[in-house]
């Protein structure tokens, strides 16, 4: 599949912003993080601009983005469209939630619940997003069970890798918990990551050029091989759906996503346990820009990846 | 509403393609495309159609394919028009997020309402079959109408109410009809010939179906034989013939 920027930048940042602003809601109801007024505003600040610019992003590849609200419609059937729907439905409590603390100093009780209702609908945002994904049968490589797991732990882990660096920055309440959260879900996303990789590589083939053409039946061992496209140069099936990476490409790129995204990162903020706290600012801003571009890389890798069956009208033998 | 109709009627319109006498002359996606250039899905926009790389919307493509058993020495070569199979279950209207993308309860024909589509492409991810192609010109997602404007033209003569790719076919390779009712002739032609539906285990339950090529007769596996004709003999030339023949023969 075409990997495009606008809906890599999406994904990535929609989920690190989604992340953060449900760890904020987590530590702010358990007393962890105080209503800190500059806190609240860099924090949100940050979580509102990573969403917001990532779904303005997400209608850049539309034909017709001032036709975007429409897509608001069919959330009973479709999960974009509902994933369109929960994404302004979070910015109702997220957005309260941000005020009282920015401006009330509250952000535990009465507050503490808005904002948890808010941090629920973030992470049902990002399930959605990824299901606009995983609800493809066309495309094996993304119709996965480890798809939508790893939007949520991916999305948990960027932000709780932002929600250390916030916490650097200003020094509010003790850093000990998150750092131990980022690990986790650094080393959960990496595990994740694997599983997924590991499944594409062993799961039996869906669909044939056999079953495409439904030409197997000529012969006992019956093959099926293009002779002649119907067109001498490429049309939106093959520049949308027949992306192809060098297979030895994907093999670097994979090992690069996990060593960037993953591993550098759980190493960075483990050091920062045992350092003093004047390096945790500068080693937590480290590991965010190991993180987003880890991300990024393993973002790409899952669009350009992935296969689409239309391609075995193209040549392909099995998808 | 993008989901599928809660009560489709038992009509199905669909085509039914037959690969044993498809010749891939193309006439069909030729006509498709001057038909509905000006049809309900107009324009089907060319973009550098005198260029070095011409693309634009067609409906129908013809593939060419060689069906091979190399256990047993032989292959056959299939010509193979792909086009929109106006499936039951059909992903592409159902991931459409604005209501653009519908099915029609009288007939179960897959369209697209142009007028709202805010060509998102979703749809063209969701089709097994490639026949979703978009309009890069207009922003919009555009899709064979299964000639919905020409079949139920009441200004055209009977026999002409079918849809553009079926009457140009010179071959008479493909026909259309009511899939939905047993005794329709498509349906008893599906019947006849063993037709399949593309991708079954795809889920979404195709209209459309395919006849596959008949088999091949046994005795014509070896090439023919060729003409018989004997460098070494002057048997029947003329006298003088004969006589060079013998002399430079000796």
């Amino acid at each position: 599949m075409h990997p495009a920027k606008s809906v890599i930048y999406f994904t990535v940042a929609t989920g690190a912003g989604y992340g953060l602003m449900g760890w904020l809601a987590v530590f702010g109801v358990l007393g962890l993080v105080p209503a800190d007024h500059a806190f609240g505003i860099a924090a949100f600040g940050l979580a509102f601009f990573l969403i917001v610019s990532g779904l303005l992003s997400s209608t850049g590849h539309l034909g017709r983005p001032e036709r975007a609200w429409r897509a608001l419609s069919q959330w009973r059937s479709s999960w974009l469209s509902r994933e369109g729907v929960l994404a302004i439905l979070s910015f109702g409590p997220t957005g309260l939630y941000a005020l009282a603390w920015v401006l009330l100093g509250q952000n535990s009780g009465l507050v503490g619940i808005i904002g948890l209702v808010g941090a629920g609908l973030c992470m049902m945002t990002v399930f959605a997003t990824s299901m606009i994904y995983a609800s493809l049968k066309t495309i094996p490589g993304w119709s996965n069970r480890w798809v939508s797991i790893g939007y949520l732990v991916m999305s948990l882990m960027s932000g709780s890798v932002l929600m250390l660096v916030l916490q650097s920055t200003f020094t509010v309440g003790a850093s000990g918990l998150i750092i131990k959260i980022a690990i986790f879900f650094l080393a959960l996303g990496g595990i994740i990551k694997l599983l997924y990789w590991h499944s594409l590589s062993t799961l039996p083939a869906r669909s044939t050029a056999t079953t495409a053409t439904g030409l197997g039946g000529l012969g006992a061992n019956g093959q099926v091989r293009m002779v002649e496209s119907p067109h001498s140069e490429d049309n939106f099936l093959l520049k949308e759906m027949g992306y192809k990476i060098a297979r030895k490409h994907a093999h670097a790129l994979k090992r690069l996503a996990l060593v960037l995204g993953f591993i550098i990162p759980m190493a960075l903020v483990a050091t920062l346990a045992v350092l003093a706290p004047e390096y945790s600012l500068p080693v937590s801003l480290l590991a965010m820009v190991f993180v987003a571009l880890g991300l990024a890389t393993e973002r790409w890798l899952f669009f350009a990846e992935a296969k689409h069956v239309v391609t075995l009208y193209y040549g392909e033998t099995e998808i | 509403m993008t989901s599928l109709p809660q009560n489709p009627s038992k009509v199905k319109l669909g085509l039914v393609i037959d690969l044993d006498i498809c010749v891939g002359c193309h006439a069909c996606a030729v006509n498709c495309k001057e038909w509905n250039t000006s049809g309900t899905m107009a324009p089907l926009t060319d973009m550098d159609p005198y260029g070095a790389q011409p693309d634009g919307v067609w409906f129908n493509r013809v593939h060419t394919y060689e069906a091979v058993d190399e256990a047993a020495g032989t292959s056959r070569t299939v010509h193979f028009p792909r086009s929109c199979l106006h499936c039951d279950d059909a992903p592409c209207v159902t991931v459409c997020p604005t209501g653009a993308s519908y099915k029609r309860e009288d007939d179960g024909i897959v369209l697209i309402n142009t007028d709202i589509c805010i060509g998102c492409k979703l749809c063209s991810w969701a089709c097994p079959y490639g026949a979703r192609e978009y309009d890069e010109d207009e922003g919009v997602m555009k899709k064979c109408t299964l000639c919905i404007d020409k079949i139920y033209n009441e200004n055209l003569p009977v026999e002409s109410r079918v849809p553009a790719c079926v009457s140009t076919c010179p071959t008479g390779a493909r026909s259309f009809g009511d899939l939905g009712d047993p005794q329709s002739d498509v349906s008893k032609l599906v019947a006849a010939r063993g037709g399949y539906a593309l991708m079954p285990e795809q889920g979404t339950a195709p209209v459309n179906r395919y006849l596959p090529p008949r088999p091949k007769k046994l005795g014509e596996r070896h090439a023919p034989r060729m003409l018989e004709h004997h460098d070494d003999s002057a048997d029947g030339a003329g006298l003088l013939a004969r006589w060079v023949d013998k002399v430079l023969s000796a």
